[in-house]
């Protein structure tokens, strides 16, 4: 190859047809601009969980919830996705949790939200701890009306009754509170947070 | 110029990896690269990936990858959604600011769950072409027949870069498509979409790869032969097929006259045409004669190719052979886009 420039085809000068102004033929003068256009896409995927995520699923079926241990920090992460993002390595043991714990943060949604019917305003979505996880993740807090919902609330799965049971996460229905004493926290910094591992 | 070397590589290709996750497999390949050079992500001054929503099936699917680098404290990052080869350029751009002098990067995709070739007309225009849903491959064989048409390849030619590449993936265990043929075996295959038969289409493998850049002295403590990036650049045809002259890559042209690839020899070359065609254009705007440059020693994308990858284990590949001392100076070529839209070339050599 030689190396001197490339073709003159390489130039940035835009060809003659694109330069010149567009003008409509006089058949289409008086023609509806098209302002915009529908194209649905639809694509089907078979979509694979993982090691991780399939254990998790599988364990659903069962009402139980698995979590998953980092070898590095000792902190057990729900839903595991087979990884510490902590230590950056594979997690090193499958955790059995409680379908017990406590309301680390809540909100009440007072406006409906189009294809959920089932969810019926006011509701309340919280940040859930289970019992023996190092993070909380989210379900909705049921069976109690929203304003008396409160961090620091015990609550408990309600399951799905036991023919209903799928390997998915929709298995629980929400939290219910266990009539408890609240845990009592008292570090509030420390809520949303995880100790990083010594670099 | 900083000069900024490939010092790590490790990849794994599978026709379908589908028991894992893309964190559950990439995360061993992450940590090997960086132990393999003794450094762990704390030593990294720069991270970038890159990986497609497209492939995944989901939004912000790279997001869930990144805990394998371990990003808590947070970490320097960036991705693209583009090959793995495009995250690799925006390091080496990263490290010539100056301030760092280790870069770690990675590619990967999962094409099993989906159809490949619905979810590569989503990268069309989406008013004109993409509501028709081209078929990735029956695009490529538009241009395939433009090439055979006006006398600019034929498909003697385009079979013996078939064979060419099953005969050098024998030898490399991340290829898919391994058995050998002859060419005449390869004439005699049925056309998948006339005039492209089965052995000029890419082998679709799910995967990815991982690389550590690092500069100057910190190159030479890591690697005992680094192989050194001395050019690299990328360009872009035009989105729209109509205005393009499929038979020819200008793009490519263009990338290898601004990375110098003529300027010596080229002792091997590892480029990332996903078809025969587009393998036959790129040795031409490269310039390479295939007596004196071993061309995909390692099969190419024709024998895996990894989408959101491919590319960059295009530039491993190379550097790995640098490392070794198979070569002194290689090309590595990165692609994406229909019909060899977009190109990277990547010149690296060994001291």
């Amino acid at each position: 190859m030689s190396a001197d420039q490339p073709a003159a085809r390489d130039s940035l000068a835009l060809p003659a047809a694109l330069s010149a102004p567009v003008t409509l033929p006089e058949a289409l003068a008086g023609a509806e601009p098209v302002e915009s256009v529908c194209t649905p896409i639809r694509m089907a995927y078979t979509y694979t969980p993982g090691r991780a995520l399939s254990r998790y699923l599988r364990a659903m079926a069962d009402k139980r919830i698995l979590g998953e241990r980092c070898g590095a920090t000792g902190q057990v992460f729900v839903p595991p996705r087979g990884v510490s993002p902590l230590a950056g390595a594979a997690t090193s043991e499958v955790v059995e949790l409680a379908d017990t714990g406590y309301v680390e943060s809540f909100n009440i949604t007072r406006v409906p939200i189009e294809r959920r019917p089932d969810l019926k305003p006011p509701y309340c979505s919280a940040w859930i701890v289970l019992d023996g996880a190092s993070v909380g993740f989210l379900g909705l807090v049921i069976n109690i009306a929203p304003e008396e919902v409160r961090i620091g609330m015990r609550v408990r799965a309600v399951w799905k009754p036991d023919e209903e049971l799928e390997t998915s996460a929709a298995n629980i229905l929400g939290w219910e509170p266990t009539g408890e004493l609240d845990e009592v926290i008292t570090d509030y910094e420390r809520i949303g947070r995880v100790e990083a591992s010594d670099p | 110029m900083i000069d900024v070397a490939v010092v790590a590589f490790t990849q794994r290709q599978e026709d379908a990896i589908s028991g894992e996750s893309e964190v559950e497999f990439m995360v061993p390949l992450m940590e090997q690269a960086k132990a393999s050079v003794g450094l762990t992500q704390s030593d990294m001054g720069f991270t970038c990936s890159g990986s497609s929503d497209f492939l995944a099936g989901q939004a912000f699917s790279f997001v869930m990858t990144i805990d394998g680098t371990g990003p808590v404290p947070p970490i320097s990052e960036s991705h693209v959604e583009q090959d793995g080869a495009w995250a690799l350029y925006e390091a080496w751009v990263k490290i010539q600011c100056g301030g760092i002098d280790t870069a770690f990067v990675y590619g990967y995709g999962k094409s099993s769950p989906g159809s490949v070739r619905d979810v590569l007309a989503t990268q069309m225009d989406p008013y004109y072409v993409c509501p028709l849903w081209p078929d990735s491959y029956a695009v490529e064989a538009l241009a395939a027949r433009l090439m055979l048409e006006g006398g600019h390849v034929s498909e003697n030619r385009l079979a013996e870069i078939a064979a060419r590449s099953r005969a050098s993936a024998a030898s490399n265990p991340h290829a898919v498509r391994t058995d050998p043929k002859s060419v005449a075996e390869i004439l005699a295959e049925e056309y998948v979409i006339d005039p492209l038969r089965p052995s000029d289409l890419p082998a679709e493998a799910d995967g990815g790869c991982a690389v550590v850049l690092a500069a100057g002295d910190r190159a030479r403590e890591l690697c005992e032969r680094p192989a050194w990036i001395r050019g690299m650049d990328h360009r872009g045809d035009a989105h729209t097929l109509g205005v393009r002259d499929l038979t020819s890559s200008t793009s490519t042209r263009l990338a290898a006259h601004r990375a110098g690839v003529a300027a010596d020899k080229v002792d091997l070359a590892e480029l990332h045409g996903p078809f025969t065609t587009s393998e036959h254009l790129l040795i031409d705007a490269l310039g390479l004669d295939e007596d004196s440059t071993a061309v995909n020693p390692s099969g190419g994308a024709l024998a895996a190719n990894t989408m959101m990858a491919s590319g960059l284990i295009r530039i491993g590949e190379a550097a790995s052979r640098i490392w070794r001392g198979d070569g002194d100076r290689a090309v590595a070529h990165a692609t994406s886009g229909p019909c060899l839209q977009q190109n990277m070339v990547c010149v690296l050599e060994g001291d």
